[in-house]
């Protein structure tokens, strides 16, 4: 698609996109290639010398068990956070779908937690259940539940979601309530005169409808539980006990932070660009079109 | 004919409420904590009511900050987080517009590659060079200063596709009528362009002042002096002592003023807000 009528300029173009093309090419495609090279060099322990080793990084980085512990957890977390973060959304939406009174009142009460930042929402949660002086947790020990995240991995983990999962709500509720708002009513008064049930009409009618809205969120919500957490993280446990809590992208930071081996976060980095490639390759070739609203 | 009887109304009232106490529970509490007295907090004795320490905590925040380590008031960490989300707000839209400008209403050469150079960097979140952006800015002498916090996150894939598309849909009659009365790419640009774009760019600005305020990650690297942190960084510094030290009612009370702007930003400017990011998402 072109414009028809436009303006003639030899000079004039550049000038305009030069300021967006020297930040882009200073600050991500210049770093980006730095990571790339670095990925294939290897230094020695006191970074005199430096030397091209190909795929070793990578290989190393393969035959990593923690690497590859934290690749399952990152998954884990994403699917955990995205399920629970969308199931109660969605119930949620459906409810405020309904000719309420107040269905304002209740979206602006809802939505807020958007503008929490992530680090934020650590400190909230890590204070509510905190092993000795949270509020949550003298009802957790309470219920004789031996509660202490900052000691117990598994907790350390639930925890993590939890505060995840509640931020996304407020972002997952709002484009829900959009999907469901654009599902024609008279769809579901067809289904109802055919005799369905609410039950009935929601999974038969209402589910399908939405599910281009469903799949976008997905993958939205697996970028952020990949990148976003990262805040909520280094406020809550710093990967921790032990690496319970580590993403990949945490991982990158920490192990880039120990100054440790360079070739190796490099090749972490890029591995990660490849999963950032591949996740808005889908977004863009497979939500752009369906969703509408 | 969808009807909805009054038993199944009332289940999804109920529902709303317990779902909108879920979603304030953890801020209610962090209020309540911040009136409270911190040796009572530090026993786990924390009351669920408000207590009488409000003013007394909040000055001291604000304007003296933790009496630990990190002694830096919140409210000059506030400062820093409203100029860097400022100059990432503007800046993306700044530069974001006219380069969709030069894009739409120009034909020159490199033009698709140009596009495709600023669209790609979607793909490449600072979370995914951290180490080599920080070095570079480390090298350019940006550590602890404004510019630093910002230049490097003001590039905007997103908002120069939105202007693009936005200007695509600007009748082209436009363009020839100022033309006849005999404007330049500059007067179409400033009397007629911007003031069409002027929905656009608020409700693209909200969504970016939040984004600006919010962020962690990169002032984490490159903030090493104190007065240079941001709110997000400093509320960080004050849990990393040991738990006996940490002032929880400061601590809750930071929360609470990070969390206040943003917060601010999205009620009152909720159709703005919530039209930016139908828009930047789709």
């Amino acid at each position: 698609m072109q414009k028809q009528a436009i303006f003639q300029s030899k000079l004039l173009p550049y000038a305009l996109v030069a300021p967006q093309l020297a930040i882009v090419l200073i600050f991500f495609y210049w770093p980006a290639l730095q990571a790339v090279i670095q990925s294939f060099l290897l230094q020695d322990a006191f970074g005199l010398s430096t030397s091209f080793v190909w795929f070793e990084n990578y290989l190393e980085l393969m035959k990593d068990r923690a690497y590859f512990e934290a690749i399952v957890r990152t998954f884990f977390f994403s699917f955990a956070i995205a399920v629970s973060s969308l199931s109660f959304a969605l119930l949620l939406a459906v409810m405020a779908d309904k000719p309420l009174r107040g269905v304002m009142l209740y979206r602006t009460l809802l939505i807020w937690p958007y503008a929490v930042a992530p680090p934020v929402v650590g400190v909230l949660w890590i204070f509510m259940l905190h092993p000795s002086l949270g509020v949550l947790s003298r009802y957790l020990r309470g219920l004789g539940v031996d509660w202490n995240p900052l000691l117990d991995g598994d907790q350390a983990a639930a925890l993590i979601i939890l505060a995840a999962a509640w931020k996304q709500i407020s972002y997952n509720f709002l484009f829900f309530l959009a999907g469901l708002q654009s599902i024609p009513r008279s769809v579901l008064e067809a289904a109802a005169i055919d005799g369905a049930r609410p039950m009935r009409r929601f999974w038969t009618v209402t589910f399908p409808l939405l599910s281009p809205t469903i799949f976008f969120l997905l993958v939205v919500n697996i970028v952020y539980a990949f990148f976003d957490t990262f805040g909520i993280i280094d406020t809550m446990t710093r990967g921790g006990p032990g690496k319970s809590t580590e993403t990949l992208v945490y991982k990158v930071y920490s192990d880039g932070l120990l100054g440790g081996n360079l070739g190796s976060s490099a090749a972490q980095s890029v591995i990660l660009m490849i999963m950032v490639i591949v996740l808005t390759g889908i977004q863009f070739r497979f939500v752009e079109r369906k969703v509408t609203y | 004919m969808v009807e909805e009887e009054g038993f199944r109304r009332y289940v999804a009232h109920i529902i709303l409420w317990i779902g909108i106490a879920i979603v304030a529970f953890p801020v209610y509490i962090a209020i309540v904590a911040s009136t409270q007295d911190n040796a009572l907090i530090a026993n786990g004795q924390m009351s669920l009511l408000p207590g009488g320490h409000f003013f007394q905590t909040y000055y001291q925040t604000i304007f003296v900050g933790t009496t630990g380590s990190t002694r830096e008031p919140v409210g000059n960490m506030m400062l820093n987080s409203l100029i860097t989300a400022l100059l990432i707000a503007v800046g993306k839209i700044a530069i974001s517009i006219i380069s969709a400008y030069a894009i739409v209403y120009f034909r020159f050469p490199f033009r698709m590659p140009i596009f495709w150079i600023i669209f790609i960097t979607l793909m490449l979140p600072v979370e995914v060079r951290i180490y080599p952006t920080y070095k570079i800015v480390a090298d350019l002498h940006m550590l602890d200063s404004y510019a630093g916090l910002s230049l490097p996150l003001i590039a905007s894939a997103t908002a120069t596709l939105l202007f693009r598309q936005f200007f695509m849909t600007v009748p082209d009659e436009l363009l020839e009528a100022s033309r006849i009365d005999g404007a330049g790419p500059f007067r179409f640009f400033w009397d007629t362009l911007l003031p069409l774009s002027r929905t656009n760019m608020a409700a693209l600005f909200v969504i970016l002042f939040i984004l600006g305020w919010n962020q962690y990650l990169w002032p984490l690297l490159i903030t090493t002096r104190d007065d240079m942190q941001t709110i997000q960084i400093g509320i960080r510094k004050m849990i990393t002592t040991s738990d006996a030290l940490t002032e929880w009612p400061t601590v809750m009370a930071t929360a609470v003023l990070a969390m206040l702007p943003p917060v601010f930003v999205v009620v009152v400017m909720q159709k703005l807000f919530v039209r930016g990011l139908v828009e930047t998402e789709k």
